[in-house]
């Protein structure tokens, strides 16, 4: 905003388009922007004080509080956390990670393939399309650590041949089979939304079904789903933690292991610190897409 | 003189119990353009949808260049080639810009190369002045740059029939007339057009033949001569005299 402005200050690529020729700002428009930055700095200095002493207080109430000094000795024991934090840093990037990987690229295929058919009128696809309500249905409905358990354990004790006892795989299987309910409701909540007209528009033009849903309505569905989809990324990589209960050795696990032999716990904390590392840019990058496909939308001419 | 490029013949449609239109016969012939008035509700949008197999009619025939397009096998793909349809708003797709929007259709419908498509998409921008929006998303045009990027749109495959339906309804005045002063200068090359519209000057000027709806029948039609200053039916003259005091005549 504040570039157009600033348009006229005389040089040629500041503005897009130069009708009315030269432009310097009148002394009432110069002075007008000095108090706009006067103001400006006044609000910032206010906002830092504040926040200063609001923090520094709290921190304070904290720290000298009678029992801060056996808290900190139990969570955060700095010294002890960075002898194994190396332990809980392998759980996290050789199962959570690669947990978070593998499930989110399937969870996209199965959803958006689940989303197409409960959106579909063909009529061929009609036991398809109540297989696919059923299932999205179920599998929204049910915890997922229940969904864990009943594949993590319930399969092995079956003793099939040919079927993996791995529970990494099973883990997985797990949180590929709950997510992608979720993200086939997100997806198709965003076809959905797409107006009729667009598909009338694209069928006039003489693109069949198939065309009108791949270069009409799906890139305008995932552009205005994108930021719901990426809240269930977030929520899917913590998601990967529930999977220990099967007995893989994730981040939260290998603290889980630590924990129960010191009694420190302070490897709960510092998993949940590399949790945050990963998840908080990617909560704040969320904020930004969906400001963003709001201004859009509401940028968004009618005709 | 040569065979009309539509023929729509006792068509019937409902929607439920109600009966949206009702024995509606209609024949345009090649380089005329019709255009359907009536109050809103009548079913202008419903007969431009049913000749673009948008909707399926209940009875009757419409033929296109002489062949019957209502029947059960024919392949809506196929007759929608032929049609270029503008509709009323959110004709454009908001995540194209504005030449990807035209050369869609010639690309992936009509298997013409990008280059091609581009070449062609550029020159009918060009010629309705607006070669320097060809870059920009449609969210950047005002309402009437718009539709008349839509009208493009429908042009780039060459139609036989172009069909409009209000496409100035949802505009303010001032930007009414570089739509229809666009759809104008497509009469004067010879598109068949059939076209729904409340602006009765603009009707006055490109019809070749008019032709008065209400509930769902035709109950007059004419030159726009005979239905905009003589109409016989009493109906038709109650219609022009709200339009008239509404200060759209
Ligand atoms: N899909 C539909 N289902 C049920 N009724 C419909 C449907 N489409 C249209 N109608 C009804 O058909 C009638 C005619 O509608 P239509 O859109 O053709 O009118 P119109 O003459 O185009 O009006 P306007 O000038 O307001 O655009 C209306 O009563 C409308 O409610
Ligand atoms: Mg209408």
């Amino acid at each position: 905003m504040s570039e157009d402005v600033r348009r006229g200050d005389g040089s040629p690529n500041s503005a897009p388009y130069s009708f009315g020729g030269e432009w310097t700002p009148s002394d009432f428009e110069i002075q007008r922007r000095a108090d706009r930055k006067k103001k400006v700095r006044k609000n910032a200095f206010i906002a830092a004080f504040s926040s200063i002493f609001v923090l520094g207080t709290l921190m304070t109430i904290i720290v000298t509080s009678p029992g801060w000094k056996v808290l900190s000795a139990t969570f955060f024991d700095w010294s002890y956390g960075f002898t194994i934090l190396p332990k809980i840093l392998v759980g996290f990037f050789e199962s959570n990670v690669i947990l978070t990987l593998i499930a989110s690229a399937s969870v996209a295929v199965i959803g958006l393939t689940l989303a197409l058919i409960r959106t579909s009128r063909s009529p061929a696809l009609t036991p398809f399309r109540i297989l696919a309500t059923i299932y999205v249905d179920m599998f929204r409905g049910i915890p997922m650590l229940l969904i864990i358990l009943l594949v993590g354990f319930g399969i092995p004790a079956l003793q099939l041949k040919g079927v993996t006892n791995n529970v990494f795989i099973l883990g997985i299987i797990a949180v590929i089979i709950t997510y992608s309910a979720y993200v086939a409701e997100v997806i198709r909540s965003g076809i959905l939304t797409v107006h009729p007209s667009q598909r009338a528009a694209a069928r006039s033009l003489g693109l069949s079904n198939f065309q009108t849903l791949r270069y009409v309505v799906l890139p305008q569905a995932l552009r205005r789903v994108t930021p719901p989809l990426l809240n269930d990324l977030v929520a899917l990589i913590k998601d990967t933690g529930l999977v220990s209960i099967l007995g893989v050795t994730d981040a939260i696990r290998a603290a889980q292991i630590e924990a129960s032999r010191t009694f420190n716990y302070t490897p709960y904390v510092i998993a949940a610190c590399i949790f945050l590392l990963v998840t908080i840019p990617l909560t704040r990058y969320t904020d930004r897409t969906l400001r963003r496909s709001i201004e859009r939308q509401n940028a968004q001419g009618q005709a | 003189m040569s065979m009309p490029v539509l023929e729509v013949k006792e068509v019937r449609k409902a929607f439920g119990s109600e009966v949206v239109l009702e024995d509606i016969s209609i024949t345009v012939p090649e380089h005329t353009a019709t255009v359907l008035i009536g109050a809103s509700g009548s079913g202008k949008s419903t007969l431009l949808r049913c000749i673009n197999l948008l909707e399926l009619v209940d009875d009757g025939i419409i033929k296109l260049d002489g062949q019957e397009i209502t029947s059960v096998d024919t392949d809506p793909d196929v007759v929608r080639r032929k049609l270029g349809m503008v509709f009323q708003s959110f004709n454009l797709f908001p995540h194209m810009k504005v030449l990807e929007n035209i050369i869609l259709a010639p690309m992936r419908v009509h298997g013409m190369s990008r280059d091609e498509a581009t070449e062609k998409a550029l020159e009918l921008l060009n010629r309705f002045g607006l070669s320097e929006k060809a870059d920009q998303y449609p969210d950047r045009l005002s309402g009437g740059q718009q539709q008349r990027v839509a009208i493009i749109r429908s042009l780039a495959v060459a139609p036989r029939l172009l069909l409009l339906d209000e496409v100035t309804s949802a505009l303010d005045p001032v930007l009414v007339n570089e739509v229809l002063s666009t759809v104008r200068e497509l009469k004067d090359h010879g598109m068949t057009m059939v076209l729904a519209t409340h602006e009765m000057g603009f009707a006055r000027q490109v019809a070749d033949e008019v032709c008065f709806l209400e509930k769902g029948r035709i109950l007059e039609w004419g030159t726009p001569e005979k239905m905009l200053e003589n109409p016989t039916n009493p109906r038709t003259k109650d219609f022009l005299q709200r339009v008239h005091e509404a200060g759209r005549l």
